[in-house]
């Protein structure tokens, strides 16, 4: 609620609809590059303002903080902001999580033939008898489906060849040799180190916090070098790619979201961590780092659900 | 920024960080939109007026029909009351202007640009989206033209620029509030409006989501609603749905707000049940989000969900039902008098009633095997969109205008408006039941003559209705150019809150100092 008698309201600025004009340079660039013999060329002059906005977006308002214009009124709105931003990107997840749900326990006995009439009776529906003669033949319902509905049909002609292997958990004796459990370890980590470089700041003792925070970063980089490692060995020892399917659907996007995420929760604490550099950020005013350290939990926390989903349970 | 708007006009209506001028950017593109969104709408309407092909191509009606959809729920309806937004909650809670100025500005510039994007497939090779507002896979993967991309990705900033809007306006009203003025205390149009933006920043990524997947699966080998692949095509209903059923509630709830300011002021009684009135609203915001799958009973779900998303549903009707019957309780005995903005109300008030008991027809799981994809869906829908969300947007532009531009309109043009709208709204709409009952399929370029007589009666109420939004331009301009001089901050007798506090016309900067409300 307000209590003081001066909220900042900045003056006119161009950097909205600069902005603006950025991301949709960007929108119609990528729709023409994703057609058919489209070029990237609008894409990444959109990117390119976009790039410069936020640049200066961002420098002005580091420098209203910096000359003391930002009340603690102002800085609880950022906060909001934040609260609200990392809530409409845990709902995108949503979406994929709960997308998964849907085709891994409700599709594939579908397809396959044996969903259940009810609860408590487990005579397959008539539609999904008719499914499993008519449509799709042959589909064993499985998870990790390594055999696609088209190539119970179509075998060689299928569009959808599954993979060889899924990521799935491989047991507990070659555990130690399971990359996404490593990953797993690296992030957890990072979650721990940003901790310790958040309590560092809040004690006042620089150093520490910028040595925790650039750890942070690095853990970050070599999180997404083991992703791109695991996509690799997906892609050349597995068959395991975009076109296997629903297996391969699932696990992409799901997987690939949450890098696209850790990119950018990379990008942030970067920012801070040069910034921290360059002597910013106070004992008790650091919100700038706060925000990236929070974004930096939540991408964990999407982890930690992925992991469990998509590779123990997968 | 004590100083006025600026007098270079660049300045202050591109650059701008006000948000009554932002308010009155969102509030002339909406109505932008609303005329394009209605030309295509007399496109179908023409097209209909009797079988037969007579104007137009199939291909080219359906591009009609879901640019229509497309343009009037994201375009016309959805920014016009983000525009009232911007105008009134900080002057209804006290705030000097909305809390994070310069995002505002730039949640209104993404959406010139994504309609842009949008309107310009029209002119592509291949045509526009043509595989209606609601895009179920596979016609708008596997079976759409080339420009489904650039759809794509206008969804996705359109996307962007809601979930800004909204978490601006959550931040406003959690953080700007003067002192004293307690969420309970808020002004009910306050409450609606942070509601929505709930929901909005809830649903908004998962149709990012949705078009994601169409993208990946389009352009890039996934199967999510192919079932070849283990997908299914039934996966992208329930997405879509998933945001498309909160998404009416994004439409209708800020319209509840609207009526429940106007309503107690033209009956010069406070709103009756002010607190049931909130915990509705958030009854039916919460409701939204579980039952989306009756828009799907005829795609065939386990009998198990049918009855669930049935029963669910039919629980709406409750908190809605408690508005009603708070709005109707709010005139009983009140000294009514019938103002344009009170006219619409009431007529809302009759018509989304309306709009909900055939709503209640189309829950019954069993029933809709009947209508399912019928005109009388068409109509349902019309009731509440139309008859709910552009009538009261239509009452809050003749209720506030006068507010902001310290001009009175013109009763009598605007009572006729009125009139005409509401005969044309029944004209157009009423017929449409009757059709759908007789099984007449929405979406066809053409029919079977025994569906004849009532299309064209239909598509004569429609080209009046189009007529009567001329008049509602004229009206406004007129006012705002040349309407009587009013200085009394509170414009009507009865009208309560902060916002008739501020001198008439409202200056550029309300409430520097925040008020302190008893």
């Amino acid at each position: 609620m307000s209590t003081e008698g001066s909220y900042y309201v900045p003056e006119q600025s161009k950097l909205p609809l600069l902005a603006a004009l950025g991301i949709g340079t960007m929108a119609f660039g990528a729709a023409s590059w994703v057609i058919e013999g489209g070029t990237s060329t609008v894409f990444l002059i959109g990117t390119a303002i976009m790039a410069a906005v936020m640049y200066k977006w961002w420098s002005v308002v580091i420098e209203e903080n910096t000359q003391g214009i930002v009340s603690d009124q102002l800085k609880y709105s950022y906060v909001l902001g934040m609260y609200w931003f990392i809530f409409s990107e845990l709902m995108f997840f949503v979406c994929f999580f709960g997308s998964l749900f849907y085709v891994r326990v409700l599709v594939g006995p579908w397809i396959g033939g044996e969903a259940a009439i009810g609860l408590f009776d487990d005579t397959p529906t008539d539609a999904a008898i008719a499914n499993a003669t008519h449509l799709w033949s042959g589909y064993d319902a499985t998870w990790p489906p390594l055999v696609t509905p088209d190539q119970a049909v179509n075998a060689g002609a299928a569009k959808f060849i599954g993979p060889q292997e899924a990521m799935s958990f491989p047991g507990w004796t070659q555990m130690l040799s399971w990359l996404p459990l490593w990953n797993t370890i690296v992030l957890i980590t990072s979650s721990g180190t940003v901790h310790v470089a958040h309590h560092a700041l809040k004690e006042g003792n620089r150093k520490k916090f910028v040595r925790w925070l650039g750890l942070t970063v690095l853990l970050g980089v070599f999180f997404l070098f083991l992703q791109a490692e695991e996509y690799i060995h997906a892609y050349q020892e597995l068959g395991l790619t975009l076109d296997s399917g629903i297996y391969g659907t699932t696990f992409f996007l799901l997987t690939g979201f949450h890098g696209a995420h850790v990119t950018l929760g990379t990008i942030m604490l970067l920012i801070a961590f040069l910034r921290g550099l360059k002597g910013h950020f106070s004992e008790s005013d650091h919100f700038g780092f706060e925000a990236a350290a929070w974004y930096w939990h939540f991408v964990d926390v999407i982890w930690i659900g992925l992991f469990i989903i998509v590779y123990v349970l997968g | 920024m004590a100083h006025g708007p600026s007098k270079n006009f660049f300045n202050r209506w591109l650059f701008s960080t006000n948000h009554k001028d932002i308010g009155t950017l969102y509030l002339w593109f909406s109505f932008a939109m609303f005329l394009l969104g209605g030309a295509f709408a007399m496109v179908i309407r023409a097209e209909l007026f009797q079988p037969g092909m007579q104007l137009i191509k199939p291909e080219f009606f359906n591009q009609m029909t879901t640019m229509h959809g497309l343009v009037m729920v994201f375009g016309a309806i959805m920014p016009a009351f983000v525009g009232l937004a911007n105008w009134m909650i900080p002057m209804m809670i006290g705030a000097p202007d909305m809390a994070l100025p310069r995002m505002n500005n730039l949640s209104f510039w993404i959406l010139p640009f994504a309609f842009a994007i949008l309107v310009s497939t029209l002119f592509m090779e291949g045509g526009g989206p043509n595989f209606g507002w609601t895009f179920y896979a596979p016609l708008s993967t596997t079976y759409a033209p080339d420009t489904v991309n650039y759809f794509i990705f206008g969804v996705h900033i359109m996307g962007a620029s809601s979930i800004m809007g909204s978490i601006n306006i959550i931040a406003t009203v959690m953080n700007m509030r003067a002192p004293g003025m307690t969420y309970m205390k808020m002004p009910l149009f306050v409450w609606t409006w942070v509601i929505t933006a709930f929901l909005l920043v809830a649903v908004m990524p998962v149709l990012a989501g949705a078009v994601t997947m169409m993208l990946m699966d389009i352009n890039f080998g996934t199967s999510f609603f192919d079932a070849a692949g283990g997908g299914d095509p039934v996966l992208f209903q329930h997405v879509f749905w998933f945001f498309g059923h909160p998404e009416v509630y994004i439409i209708i709830l800020p319209a509840f707000g609207v009526v429940s300011q106007i309503i107690p002021t033209f009956s010069r009684k406070p709103l009756f049940g002010y607190s049931s009135m909130v915990y509705a609203t958030a009854s039916i915001a919460f409701l939204s989000f579980i039952v989306w799958a009756h828009h799907m009973f005829t795609v065939g779900m386990p009998i198990a969900g049918e009855l669930y998303f049935m029963y669910a549903t039919m629980l709406i009707a409750v908190p809605t039902g408690v508005k009603v019957f708070n709005w109707v309780t709010t005139m009983y005995k009140g000294a009514l008098t019938f103002e344009t903005p009170m006219l619409f109300s009431i007529a809302f008030v009759i018509l989304f009633t309306f709009g909900g008991f055939t709503g209640m027809m189309l829950s019954i799981a069993a029933a809709d095997t009947q209508y399912h994809d019928t005109y009388f869906v068409v109509a349902h829908f019309h009731y509440v969109m139309v008859a709910g969300a552009v009538f009261s947007g239509t009452a809050a532009v003749y209720y506030w205008l006068p507010k902001w531009c310290g001009r009175m309109y013109d009763e009598t043009m605007g009572k006729l408006q009125f009139w005409i709208a509401f005969i044309a709204f029944n004209i157009t709409f009423m017929p449409q039941h009757f059709l759908g009952l007789a099984g007449m399929p929405r979406r066809y370029s053409d029919y079977g003559l025994q569906f004849a007589d009532w299309n064209m009666v239909s598509s004569i109420g429609a080209f009046m209705y189009g007529g009567a939004q001329l008049l509602f331009l004229y009206n406004v301009i007129r006012t705002i150019g040349w309407g009587k001089p009013i200085s009394d901050p509170k414009v009507w007798e009865g009208a309560e809150g902060l916002e008739w506090t501020v001198p008439t016309p409202a200056p550029f900067h309300t409430f520097s100092t925040p008020p302190v409300v008893k």
